[in-house]
């Protein structure tokens, strides 16, 4: 009994009060996952980069931003990854706003949209080498219609990774650019029209500004998985000159010269610039309105 | 916006799919008036205000204003105002920035837009909210903000979808008002959608009632509450008692109705012949209880259930015959009560009744009715 004389509150209500229950014990799969692939490697490849094999625990993050070969890495893949992310997100926002009410055949479209996924980089690279090498369709139906004179090259070089991270990007950004234009009430955009806005004002008064939230995470979103591009850089680019992107130094550093904590500093240089791009656009993102849209998505 | 002395609706019908959502209204609204479309949910009236809007397009007909053709320009091109259900304020713009997007929108000066959008704002008297974002505010004073962005670049034609819907009983009564002393202070013309048939009464001049996509009568309050003129609009309009009978004799205006051993006389509205079924209508508060010796229809009743409504109280009292009656009587009155009950041949309407009626439990046949 307390002071007061009225019996002590039961633990379990106190426990409950602060949000904890054994609804709780749910958690446990998620966070053994987290823990053991996610924290613990990267806190070990962290310490690893503090652990170069000659010199103090920064040389290796000096050896690389030293050597201009491999800093221009970071140059490459940014130059790669900024613009395809980009593109992904602009060509999603057009094709998503004409396709967020409901017609026949939606289904379809958004599954024919969607497929690239599933296909995988390896396969999308293959697709790529057939249609745009320099015997593929594409340039023979422009030789064949006199529009070139010599092929192409589209692959190879950066415009096939570019491309190639555009077909596997793109389904991303177009799903969830499609969830957060559905999240949006349209009897917004009917009201805006009651009130004298065309199409355009519509577009650019109502809509887009409360799409912008959406629109950062989703550039972000696709900004990171461009930034690790691999396989791609591989097989459709050029890996040693102009698609020698950032995955691919900390790759040869591994498994090339067996140097893991070069290798992990590498790895570390690049967690570090995609934080940096993430919190430059999240930055800008709070600009805008993030609250309540209305809609049912 | 340029004002029109008529805004006419010819034909102007709509379907979804196969679904007749809306056949041949028509109807002429003058400048100034304010019109009620009233009905059950799914009865078109929606579908007609946003054809008139512009937002939905229509099947058939067409929509003019006084002569030009309107019904093919685009919502923005109309210069319609409108209040939303839902209120459909942007929420990322602060109550000041809603309220002046429709004269930014016509590009109006920035001196002009501000000085008419304060006095929209004194108006709805939101002066301490302007600078707020709209989910800040409560239902009441969104549904300002929706009212003065929709009234504040003085459209030809207010338009209103179930505008207070959202709202809780005592805010509703409080918006009706403020929503007529509007009408009343701007003039605007205005078409009101509601389910609401006191809301209906209260505000509008006339009354469109649609029931299934068609017009069932057009009217003042008044003709609306005394008249309807058919059941289904008696049903809708407060004759909470609808049961059906046998015309045995029709003199004028009058006719003698059986209905399970009673001979009710009533005031006849619409094709009613004698021998015919009929379906007989009266309010709540027209049934007096224990009334002094009444000469025409008078029924004896048990009292079933009574509901304390402050002056009135409300009742089901159900007749010898089994026909179950709802009334409002300031007596005292208890349940298993034995009580007379008395009509004036005046308020007991007669209407001819419809395949409808025969299909339908809500017009029961006296004998064993359980409604």
């Amino acid at each position: 009994m307390s002071r007061s004389g009225r019996p002590l509150t039961h633990w379990q209500h106190r426990l409950a009060e602060r949000g904890v229950d054994r609804q709780l014990w749910l958690l446990v799969p998620a966070l053994v996952f987290v823990i053991a692939l996610f924290l613990y490697p990267f806190f070990y490849g962290l310490t690893l980069s503090f652990q170069p094999t000659t010199g103090g625990p920064f040389s290796d993050y000096a050896r690389f931003f030293s050597d201009s070969y491999e800093r221009g890495t970071i140059g490459i893949t940014l130059r790669i990854a900024l613009p395809a992310a980009l593109l992904n997100v602009l060509a999603a926002v057009p094709i998503a706003y004409r396709m967020r009410g409901r017609f026949r055949g939606k289904r379809l479209v958004t599954t024919l949209l969607v497929v690239p996924i599933t296909l995988g980089t390896v396969l999308t690279a293959q697709g790529l080498l057939n249609f745009l090498g320099p015997t593929g369709w594409f340039n023979r139906v422009l030789l064949a219609t006199n529009l070139v004179d010599e092929p192409v090259r589209l692959t190879h070089n950066y415009w096939g990774v570019f491309l190639s991270l555009v077909i596997t990007g793109f389904p991303f950004a177009f799903l969830l650019v499609l969830s957060y234009l559905s999240g949006i009430d349209p009897t917004l955009e009917r009201a805006a029209a009651t009130l004298g806005a065309d199409w355009r004002h519509r577009f650019t008064r109502i809509t887009l500004p409360l799409l912008m939230p959406g629109l950062a995470t989703t550039f972000c979103l696709t900004f990171v998985l461009a930034f690790s591009v691999f396989p791609s850089a591989v097989l459709v680019g050029n890996p040693a000159g102009e698609t020698r992107v950032i995955s691919l130094a900390a790759y040869q550093a591994a498994y090339e010269q067996y140097d893991y904590p070069y290798a992990s500093a590498i790895a570390m240089i690049m967690g570090f610039v995609e934080l940096v791009v993430i919190a430059v656009v999240l930055a800008a993102r709070s600009r805008f309105y993030t609250g309540s849209t209305g809609g049912k998505g | 916006m340029s004002a029109f002395s008529q805004l006419r609706l010819d034909g102007v019908s709509r379907r979804f799919g196969g679904q007749a959502a809306l056949t041949e209204l028509d109807l002429t609204i003058g400048a100034g008036e304010f019109i009620a479309l009233l009905g059950p949910s799914g009865c078109g009236k929606s579908t007609a205000l946003n054809c008139l809007a512009g937002l939905l397009p229509l099947t058939a007909g067409s929509i003019w204003q006084d002569e030009r053709r309107i019904d093919t320009l685009p919502p923005e091109r109309r210069g319609f105002g409108m209040v939303f259900q839902s209120y459909a304020l942007f929420p990322h713009l602060t109550v000041r920035a809603n309220i002046a997007f429709g004269l930014r929108m016509r590009r109006l000066p920035k001196e002009e837009t501000r000085r008419r959008t304060d006095e929209a704002v004194r108006l709805v008297r939101l002066e301490d909210h302007v600078d707020k974002l709209p989910g800040q505010l409560s239902g009441g004073q969104q549904q300002r903000v929706a009212i003065a962005r929709a009234v504040v670049f003085e459209p030809s034609l207010v338009l209103m979808d179930e505008p207070l819907s959202n709202l809780d009983a005592k805010l509703r009564l409080e918006m009706r008002t403020e929503i007529r002393r509007l009408h009343q202070s701007l003039g605007l013309t205005t078409v009101y959608v509601t389910h609401d048939q006191e809301e209906a009464l209260s505000l509008a001049d006339r009354l469109v009632v649609l029931r299934e996509g068609r017009v069932q009568q057009i009217g003042s309050p008044r003709e609306l509450h005394t008249r309807p003129a058919n059941w289904h609009v008696a049903d809708f309009m407060g004759y909470r008692n609808l049961w059906r009978g046998r015309v045995e004799r029709r003199d004028g205006a009058r006719a003698t109705v059986e209905s399970s051993g009673h001979r009710l006389l009533g005031e006849v509205v619409g094709d009613v012949q004698a021998e015919a079924e009929a379906v007989l209508a009266v309010r709540p508060e027209d049934i007096r209880v224990d009334g002094p010796g009444e000469a025409h229809n008078a029924l004896s009743a048990t009292v079933e259930v009574v509901e304390y409504q402050g002056r009135e109280l409300a009742a089901e009292a159900r007749t010898d015959t089994g026909l179950l009656l709802h009334l409002r009587t300031e007596r005292r009155i208890a349940p298993g009560d034995q009580v007379r009950l008395g009509v004036d041949p005046q308020r007991l309407l007669v209407y001819p009744a419809d395949a409808a009626a025969a299909q339908t439990n809500r017009v029961p046949q006296a004998s064993g009715a359980t409604r």
